[in-house]
C-alpha cells in the first residue's frame, strides 16, 4: 500500500494530532536551534556561550521567546500600517505549510490507526516546498517595504534578488532526483532510495542543493539581506517584540524545512542505511528518529558554516549563483538524462551495445578536450609603465618610488635629563617654543 | 481540507463527472469571492504595492482552485511561477522606483485610449464566447482517468508537452528568451570604448600617475567655523584653492546668507531649551 493511499483514509482527528505534533515539533526544533546555534558557535569562538537559564544554558531561548513577548511593539511613523503587520504572519504561514509534504517516518499505528508519519502526499510534493519558499519571500520583501526607511528596503531588495536567483538552482538540482525517483511525491522519493541514497548517486545535485538552500534562508555566509555590519538588521530592522519574534520563528523554521527536504531527497528520509526495508531498524517509529537524526546534521551544517565563514559580497554571491551554479545544473541534469537513456538502451538490448557507446562519449571528450586545447589563453595585456600593485588590488606606492632626501633639520637645543653618569646642568633659559620641540622628539 | 480532498485523489476514479462535491462546492465559495475582491482591490487601491498584493490574493486564490479542480501540478506551478518570480518581479521595480513616486498621468502613446478600448472589448468577447462554449458544447471529461492512469496528473502533463504539444511549447520558450535577450540588448552598457567605466585598478592607476596620489585638503571645517563652505589655510595664511568645493563656490551667495551669518556669529543662534521642545 503506498503512503498516498494509506493518508487517504485518515480520520479528521489523526489528521488534526498531525498537524498539532508537526506544529509542535518546528516550535520546539527553533528553540532547540536557537540555542545549539549559539552553544556550537561559542565553543569553535572558545568561549562558555549562554549556561544561566536552565540545565547547562538549555533553556536560554525560552526566557528570550517570553522577553520579546512582553517587549514594546513598536510601529514607525512611515510605515504602512496594514502591510507592516502582515509581512511577519507571510513569512511564519508558508514556512509551517512547507513541513506537511515531509515525511517524518514509514508506516506506524497511532491510537490502533494504521498510517504514515507524514500528514498528507500530494503527487507534486516538492513543489509544495518550492512555492512555499516562494511566498516565504513575500514577508522579507514587503516588511522592507513596509518599514518605511532605507536600511529594511536594501535588506528587502536584496533578498527578492537572491531569493529568485537561487530558488532557481534549488528547482534544477531537484530536477535529477526527480528524473530517477521518477515521481515529484516526497514519500515515493524516499522509497526510491531503498536502493541508495541519492547523494552519492547524484552528487553535483547534492552539492548545488546544499549551497542553495543556505542562500534560500538567508543564512551565513549569504545572510546578505540582513547584514548586520551593513544594514543593521536588514529587512527586520524596524521591527520588535512578537513582530520580530515571526521573523526569527520563520527563519528557523525554514531553515529546519530545507535541511528536512535535503533529508529526503539526498539521505533516504527516514530509513536507516545498510539494512532492508523489513528490517527492525526501519519499522514503525524508528524512522523518526532517522529522521531527526539527519535532519539535525544539517543543521549543524547550517551552524558550522556560519561558525567557520565571512560574508561574501552581493557581486560575488550573485556571480556564484547566475555564473557557477545554474550552469553546472543544466548541464549536470542533461548528463544525467543522458546516461539514463544509455541505461534504458542497454537494458532493453535494441540496437546500442557499449562498444558504440563508448565512442560517442569518447568522441564527445575530444571535442571538448579540442576546443578546450584551441580557445586562445586569456592573458592580461602586460604594461610596462604599469604602477605596481599588489595582487589583492589595493594600492601601494609605487616600489621604485624614490624618497626625496630630507632637508637639514635646524639644530635644536634639547634638555637632557639629569642622569647619573651624566649631570652636566642644562642652560636655563630655554625659551617656551624650544621646550616644546624638544618634548616632542626626546620625551 | 484541500490537502485531503487532494489525498483522495485516488478513490476518485469512479466519481461521477458533473456532480460538484461538497467540499468542492465549499472551496468554491471561499475562493471565488477571494479572488474577486482581489481583482476588484487591484483596481481600486491607491498605492501600487497594495494594488500588487491585491493581484497576489487573486492568482493565490486561482492557484487554490485549480488544486481543488484535481490540477495539483497547475496550481502550484501557477503559485511558483507567477505569485512566486513574476509577482515578485513587479514588487521589486515597485520598490525601486520608490513608495511614494506617483502615476504619470501624460499618455506617450498616440490613440492608446482608443486602442486599449478596442482590444479590450474583443478580450472580453473571446473569453465570454470561449467560456460560453465550454459551458455548452464541451462534454467534460473529468481529470480523474488522467490523475490515476499512464503514471498521474504529472507524468502525463509532461508527457503531452513533451510530443503532441511540443512545437507550442519550444515556440513560447523562444518568445521568452527573445524577450530576456532583448531586454538585456537594451540594458547593456559597454565595458569597452569610450563611455565605459573605470575600474577600480584604473581609477588607482590614474591616480598614481597624475601628479596628486593623496586626496584634496578637505575644508577648513572647526579652525574657524563649522561650515564646509570654509577654505583650508595654507601655512602662509593663504586659501588653499583646492580645498575649496566646486559645488559652493558656485552657488549664488544669496541661498548661502544663513550659513555666512552663522559662520560669523550674527545668525540665530539656538536655545538652550530648544531641546525640550518648549517655545520659550
Amino acid at each position: 500500500m503506498s503512503t498516498a493511499e494509506l493518508l487517504a483514509d485518515d480520520p479528521l482527528w489523526l489528521s488534526l494530532v498531525k498537524v498539532v505534533g508537526i506544529f509542535a515539533f518546528l516550535v520546539v526544533m527553533t528553540l532547540f536551534m536557537i540555542n545549539w546555534e549559539r552553544k556550537v558557535v561559542a565553543r569553535m569562538q572558545q568561549r562558555p556561550g549562554p549556561n544561566r537559564v536552565g540545565p547547562n544554558g538549555w533553556l536560554q531561548s525560552l526566557a528570550d521567546g517570553l522577553k520579546l513577548a512582553f517587549k514594546e511593539d513598536i510601529r514607525p511613523v512611515l510605515a504602512d500600517k496594514w502591510v507592516f503587520f502582515l509581512a511577519p504572519v507571510i513569512s511564519c504561514i508558508p514556512a509551517f505549510v512547507a513541513f506537511s509534504v515531509i515525511p517524518l517516518g514509514g508506516e506506524v499505528s497511532i491510537f490502533g490507526e494504521r498510517t504514515a508519519l507524514q500528514l498528507v502526499d500530494l503527487p507534486v510534493g516538492v513543489l509544495v516546498v518550492l512555492a512555499c519558499s516562494s511566498l516565504g519571500v513575500y514577508g522579507i520583501v514587503l516588511s522592507g517595504w513596509a518599514s518605511g526607511s532605507p536600511y529594511p528596503l536594501l535588506g528587502a531588495l536584496r533578498s527578492a534578488a537572491q531569493v529568485i536567483s537561487y530558488e532557481i538552482a534549488m528547482g534544477l538540482s531537484i530536477v535529477a532526483v526527480v528524473m530517477h525517483s521518477h515521481s515529484l511525491s516526497t514519500a515515493d522519493i524516499v522509497d526510491a532510495q531503498s536502493s541508495g541514497w541519492y547523494f552519492y548517486l547524484l552528487p553535483v545535485s547534492f552539492l548545488i542543493y546544499v549551497t542553495s538552500m543556505v542562500g534560500e534562508t538567508n543564512r551565513a555566509p549569504f545572510d546578505l539581506p540582513e547584514a548586520e555590519s551593513e544594514l543593521v538588521g536588514g529587512f527586520h530592522t524596524e521591527y520588535s517584540s512578537l513582530k520580530f519574534a515571526l521573523f526569527f520563528l520563520a527563519e528557523y523554521v525554514n531553515m529546519v524545512t530545507v535541511s528536512a527536504l535535503a533529508t529526503t531527497l539526498f539521505l533516504g528520509g527516514w530509513r536507516f542505511p545498510f539494512v532492508g526495508d523489513d528490517h527492525i531498524l526501519n519499522s514503525g517509529w524508528f524512522g523518526l528518529l532517522w529522521f531527526v537524526v539527519k535532519t539535525l546534521a544539517f543543521l549543524f551544517l547550517f551552524i558550522w558554516l556560519r561558525g567557520t565563514l565571512p560574508r561574501l559580497r552581493y557581486d560575488q554571491f550573485m556571480r556564484l549563483g547566475w555564473k557557477f551554479l545554474v550552469p553546472i545544473a543544466l548541464v549536470w541534469f542533461v548528463a544525467v538524462a543522458f546516461a539514463r537513456y544509455l541505461r534504458q538502451e542497454f537494458e532493453s538490448g535494441s540496437g546500442l551495445d557499449t562498444g558504440t557507446a563508448l565512442i560517442v562519449i569518447g568522441a564527445f571528450l575530444v571535442a571538448v578536450l579540442l576546443i578546450a586545447f584551441l580557445l586562445p589563453d586569456k592573458r592580461e595585456p602586460h604594461d610596462p609603465d604599469a604602477v605596481p600593485i599588489t595582487g589583492g588590488g589595493y594600492p601601494v606606492p609605487p616600489l621604485d618610488l624614490k624618497v626625496p632626501k630630507a632637508p637639514p633639520r635646524r639644530q635644536v637645543q634639547v634638555a637632557e635629563l639629569p642622569t647619573a653618569g651624566n649631570q652636566t646642568q642644562e642652560p636655563a633659559a630655554v625659551t617656551a617654543a624650544s621646550q616644546k620641540e624638544a618634548s616632542d622628539g626626546r620625551v | 481540507m484541500i490537502a485531503s480532498l487532494l489525498a483522495q485523489q485516488p478513490d476518485a476514479v469512479e466519481r461521477v463527472v458533473d456532480t460538484v462535491t461538497t467540499g468542492e462546492a465549499v472551496a468554491f465559495w471561499i475562493l471565488g469571492p477571494l479572488a474577486l475582491a482581489g481583482a476588484l482591490g487591484m483596481l481600486f487601491a491607491r498605492n501600487a504595492v497594495h494594488s500588487a498584493l491585491w493581484l497576489v490574493l487573486t492568482m493565490l486564490s486561482i492557484g487554490v482552485l485549480y488544486m481543488v479542480q484535481q490540477a495539483p501540478f497547475l496550481g502550484f506551478v501557477q503559485i511558483i511561477v507567477y505569485t512566486g518570480a513574476i509577482m515578485m518581479l513587479f514588487l521589486f521595480v515597485l520598490m525601486l522606483v520608490g513608495r511614494d513616486s506617483s502615476d504619470s498621468v501624460v499618455e506617450v502613446l498616440r490613440g492608446q485610449r482608443l486602442a486599449a478600448a478596442v482590444i479590450g472589448v474583443g478580450f472580453a468577447g473571446i473569453v465570454v464566447g470561449s467560456v460560453a462554449r465550454a459551458l455548452t458544447d464541451v462534454e467534460p471529461v473529468g481529470l480523474a482517468a488522467q490523475n490515476t492512469q499512464n503514471g498521474g496528473n504529472v507524468a502525463n502533463i509532461g508527457e503531452a508537452l513533451f510530443t503532441d504539444y511540443l512545437f507550442p511549447f519550444e515556440l513560447t520558450s523562444a518568445l521568452l528568451i527573445t524577450a530576456a535577450v532583448g531586454a538585456m540588448v537594451l540594458a547593456f552598457t559597454s565595458r569597452t570604448g569610450q563611455d565605459a567605466k573605470k575600474t577600480q585598478k584604473q581609477l588607482v592607476e590614474e591616480r598614481f600617475r597624475g601628479n596628486r596620489p593623496g586626496s584634496l585638503p578637505g575644508p577648513g571645517v572647526f579652525a574657524t567655523a563649522n561650515s564646509v563652505a570654509t577654505p583650508a589655510l595654507l601655512p602662509d595664511g593663504s586659501v588653499a584653492s583646492e580645498s575649496l568645493s566646486e559645488l559652493i563656490e558656485t552657488t549664488a551667495r544669496e541661498t548661502l546668507e544663513d550659513d555666512v551669518a552663522e559662520v560669523s556669529g550674527t545668525g540665530h543662534q539656538p536655545d538652550a531649551h530648544a531641546l525640550k521642545g518648549e517655545s520659550s
